[in-house]
Formats: structure tokens, C-alpha cells, sequence
């Protein structure tokens, strides 16, 4: 029942041999080693699982392998094409945006899209384009707080040494 | 003239470590520097490891950087007991300290002796040992030092310099890792030979298992496993496993019953009986005559709602040993409930704590670490990790119970309290593994010999009791009657959830406060402080109105409200005052908080517990409900049970009232209770209706305008 995909996953060609209904988050997790995408709900209802694809933030959990085929995904492991955290990262860090941190990724990711396609976004776009994201600790405002500061360029670039 | 005194200190250690008083069971130092402080408390997403550690750099005279923090291990590590009851850095604290403490005091005299000096010359900073010009380091010494002893008594107990980590906002020091996707979690490990489980739970509570057609399972590559009702699979491929037990779930005939009470009535459910009688306050005799108020409040069943479905692995060792990996708050509660669950010997179980996604009480994690004890006994030397899916974790795991309560108050011709009453109705808060002397996990009641549990307990009034947790008001009445009814029949599981009975008794009281201040015709923080003696209660409550502006007149269709309350009687003082616009929906627009919670050891972790803490319960009070049929829990994924999402999400501000001479308390319970209070005032301030059944929805607002119209 297994067959072969093709797809890039963070700039890199790979080919996964799964069932196609096996989810995109259980095949990243699982044959590439990608734990960022996190197993929230399985339903696409809480955002822990986002990643890109084609550029659009969409839930991994919820993506059959079939439908993934041949297309470009970037997960929050491949947010920052260079060294170290991506800005939005680096601002939830310096923010200490998170208490548990399940949902944190999914944010990232989520965020780090969104000020891609709008490098503008004021806080009433940020918290429409998280409102896709669950967070049950309660960090929401916070996490507002380190998306606007990311926008603004505040949050500086970190090597991995320095990000702990 | 001066007079020399001796300090004499009772020769008493802090209870944790008395009963691990051995150093190395604690505290490891490697020859290239770093030191492993094993703690028994574990890491919920609360940041309690980096408090512990910040408390162990002060007392060591190290960097934060140099201090490691293990996972609790139940072999390798002191038994600490639970982590709950925003207990951690009361018990956990001092110990940590005095161990701390000692362990450098020996450093320290070993390096006077190599060096001939007294040891009072000698100091320790950022990690090193010095004396003059000669210095060494805790590494250099690491083989030396014998921590195979008992803490001294008499010895240091810490905290005797001038703190200079501690008060400080360290930065989280597992947040690198989560905020980077790098493995960390309970579902991110990997050990060799791993498999993956899942479990089919029943369609609904005392389902029966008839018949399972294994054919349908013929052409997928996973081990069935069964005992009794409890039935999974087993796999190399976690996908695969997963189609499995879609699969197995028409594959398999239950024989089902309606069980469940009416979920439109709960209160009469909660009343019915039959209850412990829990006294709290006996009143003398009966209350005087006078004007006398009264109202009845209600809160229903909630769910934990963890972002991640609980997980647990276990492996059957070759050796007739049992390991087990577990998000529990209680690994050694968790091990001894296996062991007797499955009448093995506790001292052949290791439980390790992994982490996971934020927990908030006794929700599903003990339960599936048994279920992965469970499904590897079938393949013996391989680890199995059993993933519970969403709608598992929402309808199986432990609920927190539903309560209803009735004030009554009689009143002076002044407004002010003669006479107070309070009777709460609640089925237990704690079920957790080993209560009442059971198991206590999910699984165990589906085997083929299945294992009973009676209705959910409460703890001890010494651990802060569970109903009645802060049943009684903080005020100072004359004359008070506090009554709690625990329900000993119920068909539903609960245990404890962040707060327990004191969200819904400090909704309750502090409800009723605004109810009687409104009569009486007084300011809600006026009259308030007219019954309140306690300083520290009325400075918290004085700051937190200051802040949001007490006083001042509200825009039309927006109000203020006010809630407070000491959380456990002991433990932190919460004031909360919400701000909430109501027009054609409830909108929670601001949250401003005080809190005392005596010495702080990390100010932003202070901060982001109440900050979260006051987000959660306000997600509590405005949304959430556990809805079920007769036959089951039919809220099970997040459509069925929404919480609060960033658009409803209220700015929230912290004040931080010092307290610097008094002993930490924790953080994470103070504000729910206090929280919902404040939402429900405020919602009466704008409309002029009050709620007094939560949730707070629009609906249920509305349904209380019609009937005030009645």
C-alpha cells in the first residue's frame, strides 16, 4: 500500500515511502525527524501542527501525503534560512512568549508567514492571522507583543550557541 | 553597651530533604564543571526548574549556565511527592537551598584544607573557589568531595547572603529548545526499537467489549492486544497504528448503557446525594434574624484542554524490570499505582518524568503511561509509545466537577455582614493514582479483572482541602457557617484541576460580595475593605484598583468589577479587576491584577503565571462547558469544547506587591477564583444583570436579561 513521495522540505529535495493517507505531520516527525510540527489535535483545529506549503500555513496534521506531492514545505526548523532563530522566534525568546511551548512552533510559523506576505501587519492583522492557533496556558498577549516587535526589526539575530 | 548573642537554631532540616538527606541523591558535580541538581518536582510548562535552579547557581555561587536539570527519576532522584497545589517552590525551595548549601560549605572546607586556611576566608562566585590569589573550581574537587552523607542539621541552610539571582527574571531555560522545534517533549523521543501504540477506548463510560472481528485487521501490520473491554494495537509505524484502530473501531461490538446524569441540571445531580458533610466553620447556633440575602451559583463540568493529547512509554526489561517515561505530576504515585494495579513489586518500576505540553492538574497523563504498560507486555524488551488522540484526551480524561453553591447573609441596617452562610455541593477533586488506596488509572477498570473505583476524593484540609477550598471568605463576619457536600455516586471521573473547589467558591463569595455591596447601596471595593483586617489583603486589593482605575466613571455599556480572594487561605494573594464591554456580545477587554506572593524568586515567572493563569480561568468563565448526552461525552474536539482564541484574549497587567521578608508561595492558582469573580461584577457593572451560572456566555447574559425582565 506504501509508495514513494517526492516533495522539498526546507529547501531539500526528499523522497518519503508511506501510505498515501499517512498525514504530512506524522511523516515529517516520523521519516524525516522534524519534531517543530507538534500533534495538537489531528483535526487542523488548534495550529500546533503548521507549517508552509506552497506558501500558505496550513495544517499538517490534516494533509494526506498524496496531497503533498511535489510541493515546497517549510517547517518552523527551516523558518530561518541561515544560522540560528528566525526574528519571530527570536522575539517569543526574548519575550518569553511561552510557558509550556507545545503551541509555540505552530505560532512561529504562522507569524512568521504572515509578516512575510505583509511586512506591515498591525496588531489587529497579527491577532486575526493567530486566531487560527490555540494556546491554553494563556500566553496570547505576549505573544501579540513579540510579533509586533519582530515586525518592527527590535529582535535581534542569534547564532545557535547563543539561543541555548 | 553591646551584647554578644549566640544565634541558635532548632537543628531542623526543610522537610524534603529530610526525608532524602542525601546529598548525592540530589546534587552530582562532574569533573568538567557541570553540576546536575536532581529535583523531585517536575517541569509543567510552569518554569518551576528555572526557579530551582536559579535558587541552586545563588547557593552553589555558580552561573546559572553551570547548574543542570535532570528529569525527576524515581531511582535516581529524592521523592519529592506530587508537583501540584502551587506547592514546588514551598517544599522544593528550601531543600534545594540546604542542599545546595552544604555542598559548597564542603567545597569550601576541602579547598581551605589543600590550601591551609581557614575556611571563613575562602569565598565562592560565578563558580570560583578563591582565597586570595589561589583559586579552584567545583570540577577540579568533583572526586574528592564524598556526597554519599546525610545533610547536617546543624549545617547551613542557605539564604543567608544577599540574593543576587534570585529576584532576578532568569530567562526560561527550557524555552530555547520548545521555541526552536528541537526535540523535547514526551512525543519526540526516540529510544531504540521504539513502537507505537494506540488504545480503542470504549464508545462511552462502562462500555462492555463483546466481540472483536480480527479479520478486518488482517491486512495492517500491527499487534492486536486485548484484555477484557481494554483493547489496542501495536506497530513499527505510528500512521499505521493510527489507521489500525479507526479500523478496529467497527470492527469491535460493546454493549453500552445509559449512565450519565442531565446536563441541563446538574445542580439537582450535585444535590441528590448521596454526599459527605464536610464541616468547615460550625456557626454557634443559628443565624439572627434580619434582613437576609441570598443567591445560588453554579459553575459546570471543565475540561484540562492540554494542547497535546496525552502520552506515555513503557518498556518490559529483560530482567523483570519495568521502566516507565510519563508527563505524571507524580511519578512515584504513577509507579505504585502500576505496581498495584498489576500486584508487581514497586521496586522493580522506574518512572522517569518526560516533558510535556502544559498540564493543569490530574489530567490524562498517568492514565496513558498505564496504557503503554499495558500494550508492551505483549512485545517484552521493546518501548511502546501510546499517543491519546484529541478527542480522548477531551472526553477521557479526569473532568474538573461541577459545583453549586448557595450563599445566605443576614445584614445590618448598615449594609455591613452579621451573618454568613455557604453550603457547597461537589463531587470530589482528586482521583488521582493511589487515591483511597486504589490504582486509580483509566485502563484498569476495562481489564478482565477489572479494578473498582469509588467516586472521586478530596484531599486533606491540610493539603487545602478540595470542595471547600476557599470556602471560607477572607472577610472578617461575626458570625459564619462554611458547609461542603461531596457527592459519593457518580458515574463521572474527576480529579484535581489548577485551583480546585476555589474557583468556584471565590466566584461564589466574591459574586455575592458585589450582590451585598449593590443592597447596601457601597462601593464594591469600599465595602470590601470595611470587612477586611488582613494588611496585606488590603493593600493587594487597594494596588489592583488603583491600577485599573477604580473610580472613575465607565464609558456607557462597559463596566468594572472586582474579585479577591488569598488563594488557599495561606498561599498568594489575588486581586483582579476585569473590564468588560458589553453590547451586542460579552468582550473581556482588560484584566489588571496585584499579587503578593511573599518573596519573589523570579519576577517574569511570577508575571506569566498569573498572567496566564487570569487568561485561562477567563476562558473558563466566558466559554467553557463539558457537554454530554446520557450516554456520553459528546464535547470532544475543539468545535464541541471552544476556548478562548486570540481575538478574545484580554490585555493583561501584572503588579507585583513586595513582600520581601515572607516565604515564596506559588503563582499558578492564585488568580482563577479571583479572575471569574472580577468578569462576573464587571458584566453585572455594565448590564446591570447578574450571572450567577457559568459560563458567562452571550447567551446565557441574554437568557438572564429576559428573565430579570420576567
Amino acid at each position: 500500500m506504501t509508495r514513494a513521495f517526492e516533495l522539498t522540505v526546507n529547501g531539500r529535495q526528499v523522497r518519503i515511502e508511506t501510505h498515501p493517507n499517512t498525514s504530512l505531520l506524522h511523516a515529517l516527525r516520523n521519516e524525516l525527524g522534524l519534531k517543530g510540527p507538534r500533534f495538537g489535535c489531528g483535526l487542523g483545529l488548534c495550529g500546533a501542527c503548521f507549517v508552509r506549503m506552497d506558501g500558505q500555513v496550513v495544517a499538517s496534521c490534516d494533509t494526506p501525503m498524496w496531497s503533498a506531492e511535489g510541493r515546497t514545505v517549510v517547517t518552523v526548523e527551516g523558518l530561518e534560512p541561515g544560522e540560528g532563530l528566525h526574528r519571530v522566534q527570536q522575539a517569543l525568546l526574548d519575550e518569553q512568549a511561552a510557558q509550556c511551548g507545545f503551541c509555540i512552533t505552530g505560532i512561529a510559523v504562522n507569524a512568521a508567514t504572515l509578516l512575510e506576505t505583509n511586512p506591515d501587519a498591525d496588531e489587529e492583522a497579527i491577532v486575526e492571522a493567530l486566531d487560527r492557533n490555540l494556546c491554553r496556558c494563556g500566553v496570547q498577549r505576549r505573544v501579540v507583543r513579540a510579533v509586533l516587535k519582530a515586525r518592527s526589526g527590535s529582535a535581534c539575530h542569534v547564532t545557535p550557541e547563543d539561543a541555548g | 553597651m553591646t551584647v554578644e548573642r549566640e544565634i541558635v537554631r532548632t537543628p531542623i532540616l526543610p522537610q524534603d530533604l529530610a526525608a532524602n538527606p542525601v546529598l548525592s541523591r540530589w546534587l552530582t558535580v562532574h569533573p568538567g564543571g557541570t553540576i546536575d541538581v536532581r529535583v523531585g518536582k517536575v517541569e509543567l510548562g510552569q518554569g518551576i526548574l528555572t526557579a530551582l535552579a536559579q535558587i541552586a547557581a545563588e547557593e552553589l555561587g555558580v552561573n546559572l549556565e553551570q547548574v543542570r536539570m535532570p528529569p525527576a527519576n524515581t531511582v535516581r532522584g529524592p521523592n519529592e511527592g506530587g508537583t501540584s497545589g502551587s506547592m514546588s517552590i514551598i517544599h522544593s525551595g528550601p531543600a534545594v537551598r540546604a542542599v545546595c548549601a552544604q555542598v559548597r560549605a564542603k567545597f569550601v572546607a576541602e579547598a581551605a584544607l589543600r590550601w591551609g586556611v581557614d575556611p571563613a576566608q575562602v569565598t565562592v562566585r560565578q563558580g570560583v573557589i578563591r582565597c586570595d590569589e589561589r583559586t579552584m573550581s567545583y570540577g577540579e574537587l568533583a572526586g574528592v568531595v564524598d556526597l554519599d552523607v546525610p545533610a547536617d542539621p546543624c549545617g547551613p541552610l542557605g539564604g543567608g547572603d544577599r540574593p543576587v539571582l534570585v529576584g532576578m527574571s532568569a530567562a526560561r531555560l527550557d524555552l530555547p529548545d520548545k521555541i526552536a522545534g528541537r526535540p523535547r517533549y514526551i512525543h519526540d523521543l526516540d529510544l531504540p526499537g521504539q513502537l507505537s501504540g494506540r488504545v480503542l477506548r470504549p464508545p462511552s463510560p462502562g462500555a462492555r467489549l463483546l466481540r472483536v472481528d480480527e479479520g478486518r485487521l488482517a491486512d495492517l501490520d500491527v499487534r492486536l492486544v486485548r484484555d477484557g473491554s481494554f483493547v489496542g494495537v501495536v506497530g513499527a509505524d505510528e500512521a499505521e497504528a493510527m489507521r489500525a484502530v479507526k479500523v478496529l473501531r467497527d470492527a469491535t461490538t460493546w454493549e453500552e448503557s445509559d449512565s450519565l446524569p442531565d446536563e441541563d441540571d446538574l445542580s439537582t445531580f450535585l444535590r441528590s446525594g448521596p454526599h459527605e458533610t464536610i464541616e468547615v466553620l460550625i456557626p454557634e447556633g443559628p443565624p439572627p434574624g434580619g434582613h437576609t440575602i441570598q443567591a445560588t451559583y453554579s459553575r459546570p463540568f471543565l475540561a484540562h484542554g492540554s494542547m497535546a493529547p496525552s502520552c506515555g512509554i513503557a518498556r518490559w526489561n529483560d530482567d523483570g524490570t519495568l521502566s516507565v517515561w510519563s508527563h505524571s505530576q507524580g511519578i512515584h504515585g504513577l509507579g505504585a499505582a502500576i505496581a498495584r494495579a498489576l500486584d508487581i513489586d514497586v521496586e522493580r518500576i522506574e518512572v522517569e518524568h518526560a516533558e510535556n505540553a502544559g498540564c493543569y492538574g490530574h489530567n490524562g497523563a498517568d492514565d496513558a503511561a498505564f496504557d503503554a504498560v499495558l500494550l508492551a507486555r505483549d512485545v517484552p524488551g521493546r518501548p511502546v509509545q501510546v499517543q491519546w488522540s484529541r478527542q480522548d484526551e477531551l472526553a477521557w480524561s479526569p473532568l474538573a466537577s461541577a459545583m453549586s453553591a448557595d450563599v445566605r447573609a443576614v445584614v445590618a441596617d448598615s449594609g455591613s455582614v452579621v451573618s454568613w452562610r455557604y453550603d457547597v455541593w461537589s463531587q470530589g477533586h482528586t482521583s488521582r493514582p493511589g487515591y483511597l488506596g486504589v490504582p486509580g488509572l483509566l485502563a484498569g477498570a476495562y481489564l478482565e479483572r477489572p479494578l473498582r473505583y469509588p467516586a472521586p476524593a478530596d484531599p486533606p484540609a491540610a493539603s487545602g482541602a478540595g470542595t471547600v477550598r476557599n470556602g471560607v471568605p477572607i472577610y472578617d463576619f461575626p458570625d459564619r457557617g462554611v458547609t461542603g457536600h461531596r457527592l459519593l455516586e457518580t458515574p463521572i471521573r474527576t480529579s484535581a484541576m489548577r485551583a480546585l473547589g476555589a474557583y468556584m467558591n471565590v466566584f461564589a463569595i466574591e459574586s455575592f460580595m458585589d450582590e451585598l455591596a449593590l443592597s447596601a447601596g457601597a462601593d464594591p471595593l469600599e465595602y470590601r475593605l470595611r470587612h477586611l483586617g488582613d494588611a496585606r489583603g488590603r493593600a493587594v486589593l487597594e494596588t489592583a484598583a488603583r491600577a485599573a482605575g477604580w473610580g472613575t466613571p465607565a464609558e456607557e455599556g462597559v463596566g468594572l468589577g472586582i474579585g479577591f480572594a488569598r488563594y488557599k487561605d495561606k498561599g498568594a494573594y489575588c486581586a483582579v479587576v476585569a473590564e468588560v464591554e458589553a453590547e451586542s456580545d460579552i468582550r473581556l477587554r482588560r484584566l489588571t491584577i496585584a499579587v503578593d506572593v511573599g518573596m519573589v524568586v523570579n519576577p517574569d515567572g511570577v508575571r506569566n503565571q498569573i498572567e496566564g493563569g487570569a487568561t485561562q480561568a477567563a476562558s473558563w468563565t466566558l466559554k467553557e462547558r463539558v457537554r454530554f448526552d446520557r450516554r456520553r461525552i459528546t464535547s470532544d474536539d475543539w468545535e464541541s469544547y471552544p476556548i478562548l482564541r486570540f481575538s478574545e484574549a484580554p490585555e493583561v497587567s501584572v503588579e507585583i506587591v513586595e513582600a520581601p521578608g515572607v516565604p515564596s508561595v506559588g503563582a499558578g492558582e492564585a488568580a482563577q477564583g479571583p479572575t471569574a469573580a472580577a468578569i462576573a461584577n464587571a458584566v453585572a457593572a455594565a448590564i446591570g444583570v447578574r450571572v450567577r451560572d457559568l459560563p458567562l456566555t452571550t447567551d446565557a447574559v441574554v437568557a438572564a436579561i429576559e428573565a430579570s425582565g420576567d
